[in-house]
C-alpha cells in the first residue's frame, strides 16, 4: 500500500443525489488522496453530509460514482463499507451508553473477529482499543458507562471507536459543533494527531476552528463544488466570501 | 461482597430452594405445578434475551413454544399407539400416518426437532425481516400475527394435530407413568436443571462481547452498522436462540402438564409471557424467570379464588409497571439496595461527575 501512498485513496465522479426532486448534490467530483486532511466546507444545505452519507452507504446516489481505493462502493450496504475501510461520526454523536467506555471501543475494534469468538468474554483490553483510549484520554473513565460522559467527551468516544475501527479513511461530521471553547481546543489537538497517520475529511461549520486545523478546503454550495485549494486561497476567493464568509461576517457584524 | 459473588450466593440460594426445600415441603400437586411455572420460565427467559437484552418485542413466542410441545407430543403419541394409528386421528377419520408425523415415532429425531424446528423457522423469519428492516411495533405486530395465524393453522387441520384439543392422553413417558408421583418428581427436577442449565448459559452469552454487541443494536441499531457488524444477524441470532429456549419449554411442559393444545400457544399466552417479563424485570435475565413463576403462580392462586379476575389484575399490573417501574421488580430491588447501600456508606465520596459543559452556540 505504502507504494501508492500519493495515489488517490477517495474519487467521486458526477456524484447526483436527489431527495425528491430537490437535487441536494448536483455533479460533484472530488479527490481526497492518501495521508490527506480534507475539509469540506458550505452554507446550510450545501450537501456536505449528504456527501458522507452517498460515501457510507446511508444515501443511494441517483448518478456517478464513488471508488475507494479501486473499489466502487456504491450499492453497497453500511456495514461492508465500515469492512473496506472507512469510518465515520455523526453529527449527534451516538454512543452506548448501556456500555462502558471500554466496550465501546472494543466493539468498534471487534468487527473483523468471527462471529464464534464474540461468544467469548471480553477478558483484558486489545492493543487497538488501548491506543485508542490513550489517544482520547479518557482512561480514566473507561469503565464508566458511556452514559455519564459530556457532550465533548461523547465526540471524543466516538473519534476513538473510528480509530479503534482502523480505518483507512476518517469522515468526521461536525465534531466540534456544540463544543465549548477548551473541547474545541483538545479536538483540534486529537484531529491532528489523527491526520499525521490516517486519511480524513471533516465536514466542519466552524471558520475558526477551519482557520487553526485545515490545509486543504473544498467549498461546496448548493450541491456542487465551487473552490477547492488551500485555506488562505480558498478563504481569499471572491466567491467564497459573496457564498459563505462574506455572509457570516455581515452576519457576525 | 463484591457483585459477582453476591451474584454467585443468589444463585446457590435459589438453586438450594428449587432443588432441596420446595420438593420437600410442597405436595406432588404443588411441585407439578411450579413445574409449569418453570417451564414458562425458560420461555420468559428466551423472551429477556430478544427484548430485554435485543430490543425485540417478540409476542409470539407461543408458536416456538407449540412446535417444541408438539415435536415431543407427537413422539409420545406415536410410542402409545404403538404401530398403529394415534387415538385422535382414528376418530377424525384419517386412515393412514401423515408422512408428516412419521419420522417422529423416533424419540431422537423428535427431541432434536424440538429445538431445530423454533431455531430454524425463527432463523428464517429474522433473516427475512430484519434484513428488511422491520422492527418495534411492525416486528411486534408481525409476531403475534404469526401466533394467531399458527393456532388457526392447528385448530384447523385436525386430523394432523388434534384440533383445538390437541395431543394428550399419554400413557407412557420413557417407559414411566407419566401420571405417577416419581414420574412428576423426575420431570420437575429435570425442568429446573434445563432452567438452570440455560439460565447459565444465557447469562454467559449476555455478559460475553456477543452480548454486549446485541445490547449495542438495542440501543443504536443503525450506528452499529457503522460499526462494520450486520445488525441482522446479530438479531436474528438472538431471535432464534430465544426460539430454541421456547422449543425446550414446551416440550417440557407436555410430560409436565400431560397436554399441548392450541389455547396453549396463541397469542394470549404468548402476551402473558411478555406481561410476566416485564413485572419481573425485562432488562435482568433474573427478572424475567422470577416474573415467569411469581406472575403464573398469582394466576393460579388468583384463578382458584376468583375465576376470571386475575385478567383483569395482570392487564392493571402490566400498566403499573410500564409506567411506575420500567425496569420491573429486578428495577425496584436495584434501586433500593443502591439507596440502601449509599445510606449506609457516609459520607458519600462524590461520584466523579460528568464534567460540566459550558455550552456555547456554534456560529
Amino acid at each position: 500500500m505504502s507504494e501508492e501512498k500519493d495515489g488517490a485513496l477517495l474519487e467521486i465522479r458526477g456524484l447526483r443525489v436527489v431527495f425528491d426532486g430537490f437535487t441536494a448534490i448536483g455533479g460533484v467530483d472530488l479527490t481526497v488522496g492518501r495521508g490527506e486532511l480534507r475539509f469540506l466546507i458550505g452554507p446550510n444545505g450545501a450537501g456536505k453530509t449528504t456527501l458522507i452519507d452517498v460515501v457510507t452507504g446511508l444515501t443511494r446516489p441517483a448518478a456517478g460514482s464513488v471508488a475507494f481505493a479501486g473499489t466502487e462502493l456504491t450499492g453497497l450496504r453500511e456495514h461492508r463499507i465500515v469492512r473496506l475501510g472507512i469510518g465515520r461520526t455523526f453529527q449527534t454523536s451516538v454512543v452506548f451508553e448501556e456500555l462502558t467506555v471500554l466496550e465501546n471501543l472494543d466493539l468498534a475494534a471487534g468487527f473483523r473477529r468471527p462471529l464464534r469468538s464474540l461468544l467469548r468474554q471480553r477478558r483484558g483490553v486489545s492493543d487497538a482499543v488501548a491506543s485508542a483510549l490513550d489517544t482520547i484520554g479518557l482512561g480514566a473513565l473507561a469503565e464508566r458507562p458511556a452514559g455519564v460522559l459530556s457532550h465533548g467527551q461523547r465526540q471524543w468516544l466516538e473519534i476513538g471507536m473510528l480509530i479503534a475501527q482502523r480505518p483507512k479513511l476518517l469522515l468526521l461530521d461536525e465534531p466540534v459543533a456544540g463544543m465549548s471553547r477548551d473541547e474545541r481546543e483538545r479536538t483540534g489537538e486529537l484531529l491532528t494527531e489523527i491526520a499525521a497517520d490516517h486519511t480524513v475529511v471533516v465536514v466542519e461549520h466552524d471558520m475558526e476552528f477551519l482557520r487553526r486545523y485545515a490545509s486543504q478546503v473544498t467549498v461546496l454550495h448548493e450541491g456542487r463544488v465551487l473552490v477547492e485549494g488551500d485555506v488562505a486561497a480558498v478563504q481569499a476567493d471572491p466567491r467564497v466570501q459573496e457564498v459563505y464568509l462574506g455572509r457570516t461576517k455581515k452576519e457576525a457584524a | 461482597m463484591s457483585a459477582r459473588l453476591r451474584g454467585y450466593a443468589i444463585f446457590a440460594a435459589v438453586a438450594l430452594l428449587v432443588l432441596v426445600v420446595a420438593p420437600a415441603v410442597l405436595p406432588p400437586f404443588r411441585l407439578d405445578e411450579l413445574a409449569k411455572y418453570l417451564c414458562f420460565a425458560i420461555a420468559a427467559l428466551g423472551i429477556g434475551l430478544a427484548w430485554g437484552q435485543g430490543g425485540m418485542l417478540t409476542l409470539g413466542q407461543g408458536v416456538f413454544f407449540g412446535l417444541g410441545g408438539y415435536a415431543m407430543a407427537m413422539y409420545l403419541k406415536l410410542h402409545d399407539a404403538g404401530g398403529d394409528l394415534p387415538d385422535f386421528m382414528t376418530w377424525s377419520g384419517v386412515e393412514k400416518l401423515p408422512a408428516l408425523w412419521k419420522p417422529f415415532a423416533d424419540p431422537a429425531f423428535a427431541i432434536a426437532m424440538v429445538v431445530v424446528l423454533p431455531v430454524a423457522i425463527a432463523t428464517l423469519l429474522g433473516l427475512l425481516v430484519f434484513r428488511q428492516r422491520v422492527r418495534g411495533a411492525y416486528f411486534a405486530i408481525l409476531t403475534q400475527a404469526l401466533a394467531a395465524a399458527f393456532t388457526i393453522l392447528l385448530v384447523g387441520r385436525q386430523g394432523l394435530t388434534g384440533g383445538t384439543n390437541g395431543l394428550t392422553n399419554f400413557y407412557d413417558f420413557f417407559g414411566r407413568d407419566p401420571e405417577a408421583d416419581g414420574t412428576q418428581r423426575l420431570t420437575y427436577f429435570v425442568t429446573a436443571g434445563v432452567l438452570g442449565v440455560l439460565y447459565l448459559a444465557a447469562r454467559q452469552l449476555v455478559k460475553s462481547r456477543f452480548g454486549r454487541l446485541l445490547v449495542a443494536v438495542r440501543d443504536g441499531e443503525d450506528r452499529v452498522r457503522f460499526l462494520g457488524y450486520n445488525p441482522a444477524t446479530v438479531k436474528t441470532v438472538a431471535f432464534a436462540v430465544s426460539a430454541g429456549m421456547a422449543g425446550i419449554a414446551g416440550a417440557l411442559f407436555v410430560p409436565v402438564v400431560g397436554i399441548i393444545s392450541p389455547s396453549l400457544l396463541g397469542v394470549v399466552p404468548s402476551l402473558e409471557l411478555v406481561v410476566a417479563v416485564a413485572v419481573g424485570g425485562r432488562y435482568a435475565l433474573a427478572g424475567a424467570v422470577l416474573g415467569a413463576v411469581v406472575m403464573n403462580y398469582a394466576k393460579t392462586s388468583f384463578s382458584e379464588q376468583w375465576a376470571g379476575g386475575w385478567l383483569y389484575l395482570e392487564g392493571a399490573l402490566f400498566i403499573l409497571v410500564m409506567t411506575l417501574a420500567p425496569k420491573g421488580a429486578v428495577g425496584l430491588y436495584e434501586q433500593a439496595r443502591d439507596a440502601l447501600a449509599r445510606r449506609r456508606r457516609t459520607p458519600e465520596p462524590a461520584a466523579p461527575a460528568p464534567q460540566q459543559e459550558t455550552q456555547e452556540v456554534p456560529a
